[in-house]
């Protein structure tokens, strides 16, 4: 899923504990400032300033979490979480929360086997963000070059071109279709040789 | 404005009231209000029969036989049978003493919207030939860890009473309740003819309870347990029902975490011919799904469990032919489950999809891709629960083809704040655009505009429910930058049929103020994050006559406000209000004003303890006074 493609940390980290406490252990009330009606800023924890002189502490443990990748471009720092917000039922929480932290962990293994090489390799396509990066790993596990690709002529002035096998069984050229359209189909890579890849980039 | 009724009844009937409708989540809770107690004390106004004079007596002609009373009565009573609504009811008890003694008779279902608004003492002295029982416990907030665990609402002393009272009783209902193993095998001993019962939300028992039930409610037709918490006592219960045929109409599991054994099932469901809702749990595969159907084509009402193929015999799993088996069901109008689906599976539900009224995806992961060719026949669809992993696009195409749409709920797949949503105004727009019928609706979403909430308050009047959850809190319009007040406030102005609300994002008194002034039949209002001062709550309190349930969390909200709703707080069911700032001394003063109010504090282990401030208060009405249950970090001021 597209908005999967963050790397939550927090999310595979090892935790003692049942599924979906997370939220439970951290949490800090969050005091609707009156400064907040007028601007449009969301409130950070430390930012939370009682405004009306009240003693009343806020002494729910604060937990950072939801530590973004450290390559994604700087976004506006999260929120800690608060006890039953957003309102889900723990139960759905629970059911879901399990099925996201097995799509992120499970990872989408395939094959990959280059012509030539003695033996086949396996990578999780889960772990690149695109195409660029993709190819780049593929170049350096196989010390080849794929060379460039377009969509006319499909991958120019190398020896080697990586295909792969989609769900209906078809060898195609890797790069034609959007990356997940990709990820949901490919079964598995296989590195040709130029000479055997004749006529799968070609436009019809 | 607020009409300032004068109770004229003796006992308050307003705990006494049900919804004609079944669903559990709507009731029509209006009441006449008492703060008198009843000591057996009656209404002024007596019906005497046999003098044409009596003042508002009833317009049966005089009789000369022997006992006018006696007549009238059983005139009454075969009247009142008849009679189902509760409100009907509860105004019908109200026109004198005999009146209210032959509706006390005569009521066969009994609803107790709050648990703790009556004794089950009382409730069971008064009404004599109940049939049905209806308790809700808990308040909803609870569902969210607002409420520590064992704060209450224990169903032990209702099914002892009912027990004692009604050895004919047949369904029982709960809702947010505390029921125990022993709670539900005393059930079971109790009620020789027990046919009904159905969990919502409950916890605190296992499968040893359910086998107590299975084995001893020889006829059962109806054992529904809905997002309830069963523990695994590692009891078959399945196998507890009866060797011989079952009487069993409806069996929904879903939400029971533990292994059935699968052959059991399968017999049971071949001994059970009148079975036409079966909502499996997640430890059925599709191929144990496949023989089920084939085995109940009659079926209804279907969960279909996991909806993938189990793991060691995946293949032959996936060789099945799916789509006969749906096909061959022509009676299904609800598919629920998809716990686990493989989008490869989902072409098996084709044949079924013209046909459905009521489609829950909320279990599914799956893509607006994968969704399209499925609902793009799904013309009849009323209802429809999905995730927001269907996108933007997925509720375009739902607009498309459902017209008929009544219902519809949006769950977030990644229920947290401040990430980059899948579903947005847009969704909200198209939506609707294309469903004008739509009547309830709850959308989770991380941006949403003014423009698209005011465009579904014009587009669709019959919204009788809108819970719109914008998941980081206190976001404005992410369009114009200005708070939602203007959407809220066009959906309170121009749905005329608005009884339920839910807001979120930004919100400044205006909202209230807003709903306040257009919400008069507002009956459940639930606030979280908004607002900017007490007039935004005294908005509320003054504006809204029919509001009954209240439910507000961290809003800045403090004691004047909370003191402007005295005249209203017996009309309603109950006031949440946590993480406010109200102060002890505040909730005191309603206390001491309304001695008929049960004011709850409850205070939460993980705060610093300050002596002023009340964390949490939970209010409501009540004939029984202070609970006897109360657990130590509840206060009753």
């Amino acid at each position: 899923m597209e908005f999967e493609r963050d790397l939550h940390l927090d999310a595979t980290e090892l935790r003692l504990g049942l599924p979906g406490t997370a939220t439970k252990q951290s949490s800090e009330k969050q005091k609707p400032n009156s400064n907040l009606a007028k601007s449009n800023k969301r409130s950070l924890p430390d930012m939370n300033e009682e405004s009306e002189g009240s003693s009343r502490e806020n002494s729910r443990t604060v937990s950072s979490n939801e530590k973004k990748s450290h390559d994604q471009e700087t976004a506006p720092p999260i929120k800690a979480q608060v006890v039953g917000w957003p309102p889900i039922r723990s139960y759905r929480k629970n059911c879901l929360q399990a099925k996201k932290l097995e799509a992120e962990a499970a990872g989408l293994y395939v094959k990959v086997s280059m012509d030539g090489a003695p033996y086949l390799r396996k990578i999780d396509l889960k772990v690149y963000k695109g195409y660029p990066e993709l190819l780049k790993a593929l170049e350096e596990m196989f010390k080849f070059k794929a060379g460039k690709y377009s969509e006319r002529e499909g991958y120019n002035g190398s020896e080697h071109v990586p295909t792969y096998e989609d769900k209906d069984g078809d060898w195609m050229l890797v790069g034609d279709v959007p990356w997940d359209m990709f990820i949901s189909s490919c079964k598995r890579l296989r590195i040709m040789k130029e000479s055997e890849a004749r006529g799968l980039g070609c436009a019809v | 404005m607020i009409t300032n009724k004068k109770p004229r009844s003796s006992d308050t009937d307003s705990n006494y009231m049900r919804d004609d409708r079944t669903e559990m989540s709507e009731d029509d809770d209006r009441s006449p209000p008492s703060d008198s107690i009843a000591n057996g004390s009656c209404p002024t106004r007596t019906c005497t029969p046999g003098s044409g004079s009596g003042s508002g007596s009833s317009s049966i002609p005089e009789y000369s036989a022997p006992y006018p009373d006696r007549v009238l009565e059983n005139v009454l009573e075969n009247v009142l049978w008849f009679l189902t609504s509760r409100k009907d009811r509860n105004a019908a008890s109200l026109v004198c003493r005999s009146w209210y003694r032959v509706e006390a008779m005569t009521r066969s279902d009994l609803f107790i919207g709050n648990c703790y608004a009556v004794s089950p003492e009382r409730a069971t002295s008064r009404f004599t030939r109940v049939r049905s029982v209806t308790l809700k416990g808990k308040p909803r907030f609870a569902d969210f860890n607002l409420m520590p665990p064992n704060w209450g609402a224990h169903f032990a002393p209702w099914v002892s009473a009912t027990a004692k009272a009604y050895p004919w009783l047949e369904k029982i209902h709960l809702k947010r309740m505390s029921v125990t193993d022993d709670d539900l095998a005393l059930l079971a001993e109790s009620f020789s003819g027990f046919k009904e019962l159905v969990l919502v939300c409950c916890d605190g028992f296992g499968t040893s309870g359910l086998a107590a039930v299975a084995s001893k409610c020889r006829q059962l037709k109806v054992l529904d347990l809905i997002e309830s918490e069963v523990s695994d006592d590692e009891v078959d219960w399945i196998m507890c029902f009866p060797d011989t045929e079952t009487c069993l109409e409806s069996l929904i599991f879903d939400c029971v975490e533990c292994l059935v054994d699968f052959d059991v099932l399968e017999r049971l469901v071949v001994r059970s011919p009148s079975l036409k809702k079966l909502r499996l749990n997640r430890f059925v595969s599709i191929g144990q799904l496949y023989r089920l159907m084939v085995r109940a084509p009659q079926l209804t009402h279907l969960g279909t469990g996991s909806f993938s193929p189990s793991e060691d015999v995946a293949q032959g799993e996936l060789e099945l032919d799916y789509v006969s088996a749906f096909a061959a069901c022509k009676s299904l109008v609800c598919l629920s489950g998809f716990r686990e689906i493989v989008p490869d599976c989902l072409p098996a539900i084709y044949p079924v999809c013209a046909n459905l009224t009521s489609l829950n995806f909320s279990y599914a992961n799956i893509s607006a891709e994968q969704l399209k060719p499925i609902i793009s026949n799904c013309h009849k669809l009323q209802t429809f629960w999905v995730l927001d992993s269907i996108c933007d696009e997925g509720l375009q195409a739902v607009a498309t083809t459902c017209k008929e749409l009544r219902e519809l709920r949006v769950f977030p797949f990644d229920p947290r704040e401040d990430i980059e949503g899948p579903v947005s105004e847009v969704g909200l727009q198209a939506i609707s655009e294309g469903c004008r019928k739509l009547q309830s609706i709850l959308y989770f979403c991380q941006r949403m505009t003014n423009a698209a909430v005011i465009a579904m308050s014009k587009n669709c009047p019959d919204l009788v429910i809108f819970r719109l959850c914008i998941m980081g809190r206190q976001r404005p319009d992410h369009v114009t930058g200005e708070p939602m007040d203007e959407g809220f406030g066009a959906i309170v102005m121009n749905c005329k049929k608005l009884t339920r609300l839910a807001v979120s994002g930004l919100l400044t008194d205006t909202a209230f103020a807003y709903i306040g002034k257009y919400g008069k039949i507002v009956r459940t209002l639930s606030v979280a994050f908004a607002g900017d001062s007490d007039m935004g709550l005294k908005y509320v309190l003054e504006g809204c006559p029919r509001l009954q349930k209240l439910e507000i969390r961290d809003s800045p909200f403090g004691d004047t406000a909370l003191l402007s709703g005295l005249h209203h707080y017996y009309n309603m069911r109950f006031l949440w209000m946590s993480a406010c700032r109200l102060s002890h001394q505040g909730c005191q003063q309603i206390a001491q004003a309304l001695p008929h109010l049960v004011v709850e504090v409850i205070k939460h282990e993980d705060t610093v303890h300050m002596d002023d401030y009340a964390d949490t208060l939970y209010m409501y009405r009540s004939l029984a006074g202070r609970r006897h249950d109360v657990p130590q970090f509840v206060s009753i001021l």
